[in-house]
């Protein structure tokens, strides 16, 4: 019959309409800002630094100034310069960290490959995306300060990851300290040997290689 | 009387008769249309309502995309791939990653070909279920199966998202195997979709397969012969619904999909109708794979452990990978000199091969139907302009 299939439609229209109304499955809408779903873990935007503590993010960046993001960005957001000095990082190794960390979100297109190049996980995707301005240009280049963000955050944002992450640089540094109180126990060893006035920078349980020189305060 | 030698083929070709015979009309449709799809421009010449010449121009969305491609490693070039596309990044991901294993002579771990498989054919439900919607909007069925349609595109996109971390911009793929692993939860949430999307289609081919309206405004118009479609190099759901038996995946059987049981659905006629048809018949058959694939998934590594992500250098050569991408065969070709960069990095977008056949679709019909012949071939401007 001519029209069967126009009313055969018209009646899923109003089972979707009616269903609207009790079916959660037919009423998807989600009323923004009121309402919010649940983002999920995997979920990125932007970048930010991973800092140890949220005291000092300066001082304990994770970020060594290697520039191997800046180099693998596609679009080139990333502006890295290196510190002519080095700090002791968070293990109290003396390591060069970036005088000037600028990311370009305008640029940035979100495809992570900064995190996974990062032989020191120390930049990582944030889940910010409220971030209108109405700066086009400097509210949108971020600098260090801005993209400093704590580790605790981190693990907020990307549980399960940041705690393979914590457990990896865990491991990675307890095999660094342990290799360091053997070279440290070698030079002890053959300490009476050498020079006497270069005892204190070898003492044993020190996590500072022997044969570094210490950091500059 | 037929005015300035029309061609009078198809059954809703309207006579222009010469007592109402005026002038051509030029009009240019576009870019800025909604039924373009994006930036396209339709330059078409009319004899009252009747397009007697049609001349597509593109090149709007023009991002030098080949370009940028010599100029970034292998790996910076993957995320640009989800911008050709923006509707089907996975499989875009898949074509790119398949022409670099082929050029580095990379293996890749079973796990992550069932995966790419799955995320490939969730992908091709993905973009069909978007044309079906669209098709129908383009035909004057304002919103509603569009939004039904959409609604089910969503928690696809969620599934994307929770995988990769991004709805559209996947960026999954990499050279060797996939970036993330799937969680048993995805995996249970993957194939309660599957399993439900049968019920969706039937829902939706209730609401409009059977339409009167859609069969008058789809049936016998924008008819595309086989032999044309053969020698301008169309694929895909197009070049299936003339007829031709030609489905990459049986062809060139890439990945494991030699291991998959699934009917190609061929169509008779090649007019609208026929094309909207296969898209709906392709994901039955898509729901198929998706069971089959959620039933073999093998435990393994998801990445081949000698697989390089920096530093990538695949030896002097070349290679072309292919795959069948929802709308058409997506290949790119690569030339390698040995260092980071592509010499020659080429993509073949199927968007923009079926698109040189808009003119012989078009020609005797009206504006009205050159939108709906236009939304039948499954065009994004991201693949047409590169």
């Amino acid at each position: 019959m001519l029209g069967s299939g126009l009313l055969q439609g018209l009646a899923v229209t109003a089972k979707n309409l009616v269903g609207s109304f009790h079916d959660p499955a037919r009423l998807t809408t989600v009323e923004y800002p009121e309402q919010r779903t649940k983002l999920p873990e995997a979920y990125r935007n932007f970048p930010f630094l991973v800092s140890e503590n949220a005291t000092d993010p300066m001082g304990t960046l994770r970020c060594v100034a290697c520039q191997i993001c800046e180099k693998e960005c596609p679009p080139q957001c990333i502006y890295i310069e290196k510190s002519k000095d080095k700090k002791p990082d968070a293990t109290g190794r003396p390591q060069l960290y970036p005088t000037v960390f600028d990311i370009d979100t305008s640029v940035c297109m979100s495809c992570q490959i900064c995190v996974e190049v990062c032989p020191f996980d120390a930049i990582k995707m944030d889940q910010v995306f409220e971030i209108a301005t109405t700066d086009r240009f400097t509210a949108l280049l971020l600098d260090r300060e801005q993209l400093a963000k704590p580790n605790d955050y981190y693990h907020t944002i990307h549980p399960t990851e940041a705690a393979e992450v914590d457990a990896r640089l865990a491991a990675e540094r307890k095999a660094a300290a342990e290799k360091a109180a053997a070279a440290a126990a070698k030079a002890a060893a053959a300490k009476p040997a050498a020079v006497a006035g270069l005892g204190e920078a070898g003492a044993p349980g020190s996590s500072t290689p022997a044969t570094t020189k210490p950091p500059a305060a | 009387m037929i005015a300035s030698g029309l061609q009078t083929t198809g059954a809703h070709v309207r006579e222009v008769h010469d007592d109402f015979h005026g002038d051509l009309l030029e009009v240019s449709m576009g870019p800025h249309h909604p039924s373009t799809h994006g930036v396209f421009r339709m330059q078409v010449t009319l004899d009252g309502e009747t397009i007697v010449k049609l001349k597509p121009v593109f090149g709007y969305l023009h991002r030098n995309h080949e370009k940028l491609g010599e100029n970034t490693s292998y790996l910076g070039s993957m995320p640009y791939t989800d911008r050709l596309d923006y509707l089907n990044s996975m499989t875009n991901n898949w074509a790119y990653a398949l022409a670099v294993e082929k050029l580095a002579g990379q293996p890749v771990p079973e796990r992550a070909e069932y995966l790419r498989i799955i995320l490939a054919e969730l992908t091709r439900l993905l973009n069909h279920t978007c044309l079906a919607g669209f098709l129908l909007q383009d035909s004057g069925a304002s919103g509603t199966p569009l939004m039904y349609a959409f609604r089910e595109r969503e928690k696809i996109l969620d599934l994307f998202e929770s995988l990769s971390g991004s709805r559209m911009m996947c960026n999954f793929q990499r050279f060797g195997g996939c970036r993330t692993d799937a969680s048993p939860e995805w995996l249970a949430a993957a194939k309660k979709l599957t399993d439900g999307y049968g019920a969706f289609l039937d829902e939706y081919e209730r609401l409009i397969t059977g339409n009167e309206i859609l069969m008058a405004r789809t049936q016998g118009v924008g008819v595309l012969k086989p032999d044309l479609a053969i020698s301008a190099g169309i694929t895909g759901p197009m070049l299936r619904a003339t007829g031709v038996d030609y489905d990459l995946r049986k062809v060139d059987a890439y990945g494991f999909y030699s291991r998959f049981a699934f009917r190609v659905p061929l169509g008779d006629h090649g007019d609208t109708y026929d094309r909207y048809m296969i898209r709906v018949l392709e994901m039955r058959e898509s729901i198929e794979i998706l069971q089959q694939a959620f039933r073999d998934l093998p435990a393994g590594p998801i990445m081949d452990p000698k697989a390089k992500l920096r530093g990538f250098r695949p030896k002097t050569g070349e290679a072309y990978g292919r795959i069948e991408g929802p709308k058409g065969e997506i290949g790119f070709y690569l030339i390698s000199d040995g260092t980071p960069n592509p010499y020659r990095y080429r993509v073949r977008p199927p968007s923009l091969i079926n698109l040189t056949v808009l003119e012989d679709l078009c020609l005797g019909h009206t504006v009205a139907d050159a939108v709906i012949i236009l939304g039948s071939i499954d065009i994004v401007l991201g693949e047409v302009d590169r």
